[in-house]
């Protein structure tokens, strides 16, 4: 803790003040966030968060690994959202590599996006209903989050880390009555947001929970480096999707969410509009589906078919230069930021030309989100504390990498 | 006139079984809790110890008396010690006066089921009830916690706020009835108006009566009001460091507590153990136990049904709710039952 004496004056700074120790272990600092409060009886005066609790030091060893093997290490860095994270890696490396992606795979991506959009959000809904008290909604998300992981199991093999981007493609093709069960949630899925928000929209207890509680400007929001949902809810209309589109997300028609208060309840609204756009979007993915190959033919860099590998010598060689070797990717930097569903996610890559990549930087949403914290917080009570933290919908394994 | 042996004899005999009956109670209402709000959120609720979980609470209770009971270093112990006890005593004493049916006979005596028949029954549980709060400040006071601490001052403020507007909630039906002694009031609660609507209190005194409940909730320490113990914003309130049996009697004394003032509202506003007689004696001796029994049931399953459907209110706006809200409603309608009573007298 040498770091934080420096930085965190641990003493309250007034005689009516003390100082109330807010995780790391806390049933609402959503994992192990650590938030110093010097309080005066409920009231605020400062705030001070401290991460660093789960730090992976995923970054570093992304060095140490040939480009493939970083696939499964973006997993883990945004446990709510691991297809996001393999796809912002993966178009990285892509746009290193000048690798043109399939249609289909293309679409497939979105699809994967977009439902791990919904996954992350319901579970951000569900725990921050939790931490304001409403129990009740957190199992109603958890049902529908348990559909879209027994999706994911289906198309990938896992439930959470899925690794289902390839560099070059999707890892699999999907199993045959795989559109038919994502069809069938996907029309299922808006009657329970309905369900949703019957519970919280219109509760008068939610709303004086929620509303006019963490306010934020849009220009704190902008100047703090705020991105994602915690911005729409200030109003900045900014969404990566639609303003820089990329993974062929300009073929698909969407409307980005914002609200103006600025408050929990603006974000809560953006965030459950969004999951009712997104299932739109997984409609349109399923509708328009291309058909063709899912990757990208580029033998050096794509792993071969099982069946091929056992037919045809060239195949056979590829594998075995792939895993043994990886494949080198030439020289330069590049910068890929995709619309995660905590906002702007960013993997910056540089290389030296050879199999690993030099240095992988990941821009983590969360961190700068975090940021925003003491602002919104100061002045007021402990239990705006657990709403704000909820409405900025951190993961500590992002902040802390 | 019944000697002053058999008189001692036959309270501690009802007390015993009073207390048996309540603690089952306690215990059975956590079972059906988990049960209810269990099949709320998409979850079965305990179906492993015993058919339907049943046995639940006995595993509960065994686990809780064997469990390591911890006492923090940095506690003050004498008040660390009692204050559970204090609970969990307030909790248990006001079943004392509540009556829950007629006088029986058995092998010739008469008796009344209630332990003690006094006058000012109703007086007598507000006032038991309200000690009550000692037992959640001086826990969060002696813990030494700041968690504990800051569960124990929204417990105090929040039970000293809201008991103001529950007494006067029912200064209402006092007026209606012109007695304290809760056997008389459920009296004065026999018939009906015209012929078909029960003359239950809650009928004129329904203001009354959503201001108690709502006190009630508060009293109680349940969502919304369960801010003392907020697990997402204290951890656990004023009973983060109670292991074991001290925790334990918490949750009891909660429990009890919640069956007090469903008890109290039956009598008060829902005509207590009033409910049609028929069949053979037996029978008829039973029935309005029964009556009783299911409005109890009812109050606590819409305590739990809250439960599984409101968030929590904040410090701040619990306190405006009760002193904003409350309080003046309770005024208003004490003043109108005044009124209206008077001139029609």
């Amino acid at each position: 803790m040498a770091h934080l004496s420096s930085t965190i004056a641990l003493e309250p700074t007034q005689d009516r003040t003390m100082i109330l120790n807010m995780g790391p272990q806390h049933p609402s600092t959503h994992g192990v966030l650590r938030v110093i409060l010097e309080i005066d009886g409920e009231t605020i005066v400062r705030i001070m968060p401290d991460i660093g609790y789960l730090h992976t030091g995923i970054e570093k060893t992304c060095e140490a690994k040939f480009y493939q093997q970083v696939v499964p290490l973006t997993d883990r860095i945004d446990y709510l959202c691991p297809m996001t994270n393999n796809l912002c890696y993966a178009l990285a490396v892509e746009k290193l590599l000048g690798l043109e992606i399939p249609p289909k795979a293309q679409w497939l991506r979105v699809m994967m996006n977009e439902l791990t959009r919904i996954n992350s959000h319901l579970v951000w809904l569900g725990t921050h209903a939790l931490d304001i008290g409403a129990m009740t909604v957190f199992l109603y998300c958890f049902r529908e989050r348990e559909d879209i992981l027994r999706l994911f199991e289906a198309v990938s093999g896992q439930r959470m880390m899925t690794s289902y981007f390839r560099i070059g493609g999707v890892a699999l093709e999907p199993p045959l009555d795989f559109f038919d069960r994502v069809r069938d949630f996907a029309n299922r899925f808006p009657s329970k947001v309905d369900e949703y928000e019957n519970l919280l929209t219109g509760n008068p207890i939610w709303k004086m929970r929620t509303q006019g509680v963490a306010r934020i400007t849009a220009e704190d929001a902008i100047a703090l480096g705020a991105s994602g949902p915690t911005l729409r809810g200030s109003g900045v209309d900014f969404d990566l999707r639609r303003d820089m589109p990329y993974s062929g997300y300009e073929n698909f028609k969407f409307k980005v969410p914002i609200a103006q208060e600025g408050d929990v309840f603006a974000r809560y609204l953006c965030r459950v509009q969004e999951l009712r756009e997104s299932i739109a979007m997984v409609q349109q993915a399923l509708d328009g589906m291309p058909q063709g190959p899912i990757k990208a033919d580029a033998p050096k860099v794509v792993l071969p078919d099982r069946e091929k590998m056992k037919t045809q010598m060239e195949a056979l060689i590829y594998h075995f230069k792939i895993i043994t070797e990886g494949f080198a990717v030439p020289a330069g930097e590049v910068y890929q930021a995709v619309e995660s569903p905590r906002g702007e996610m960013g993997y910056y890559i540089v290389s030296d030309g050879t199999a690993k990549p030099y240095r992988v930087h990941m821009r983590s949403a969360c961190l700068a989100n975090l940021q925003l914290l003491p602002k919104m917080c100061e002045g007021r009570l402990i239990a705006d504390v657990v709403a704000a933290i909820g409405s900025i919908d951190i993961v500590l394994g992002e902040i802390d990498r | 006139m019944l000697s002053i042996e058999s008189f001692v004899a036959i309270s501690l005999i009802k007390t015993v079984i009073a207390l048996f009956v309540l603690l089952t109670a306690v215990a059975y209402t956590v079972w059906l809790e988990r049960k209810v709000v269990g099949h709320m959120q998409n979850r079965w609720g305990p179906t492993r110890v015993g058919p339907f979980g049943l046995l639940q609470p006995l595993a509960d209770g065994v686990k809780f008396m064997f469990k390591e009971d911890l006492i923090p270093p940095h506690v003050y112990k004498p008040l660390y010690m009692a204050a559970p006890m204090l609970a969990v005593v307030f909790a248990l004493t006001s079943i004392a006066v509540i009556p829950v049916g007629n006088s029986i006979s058995i092998g010739g005596i008469q008796t009344s089921l209630q332990i003690a028949d006094v006058n000012i029954g109703l007086l007598i549980i507000l006032g038991v009830t309200s000690l009550g709060v000692y037992g959640v400040a001086l826990a969060g006071w002696s813990s030494n916690s700041k968690y504990s601490l800051l569960g124990g001052l929204r417990a105090s403020a929040q039970m000293v706020s809201y008991e103001i507007a529950l007494g006067l909630s029912l200064v209402g039906v006092l007026i209606l009835s012109g007695s304290l002694s809760l056997r008389e009031i459920v009296d004065a609660q026999s018939g009906t108006y015209w012929g078909v609507l029960p003359r239950w209190n809650i009928f004129p005194q329904f203001i009354a009566f959503f201001i108690y409940l709502m006190a009630a909730y508060a009293e109680t320490n349940r969502i919304p009001f369960d801010l003392p113990e907020a697990e997402t914003e204290l951890v656990a309130g004023y009973h983060t460091e109670y292991s074991a049996m001290k925790f334990a009697m918490f949750f009891m004394a909660e429990y009890a507590n919640m069956i007090t003032v469903a008890c109290v509202a039956s009598l008060l506003f829902l005509g207590g153990w009033h409910g049609p007689r028929f069949g053979p004696p037996l029978l008829q001796a039973i029935l309005p136990v029964f009556w009783f029994a299911l409005r109890i049931f009812g109050f606590l399953f819409v305590y739990i049904w809250i439960r599984g459907t409101l968030p929590r209110f904040r410090y701040d706006q619990l306190m405006a709710f009760g002193w904003k809200f409350l309080l003046p409603l309770a005024i208003a309608n004490l003043v109108v039952t005044a009124l209206v009573v008077a001139i029609q007298s």
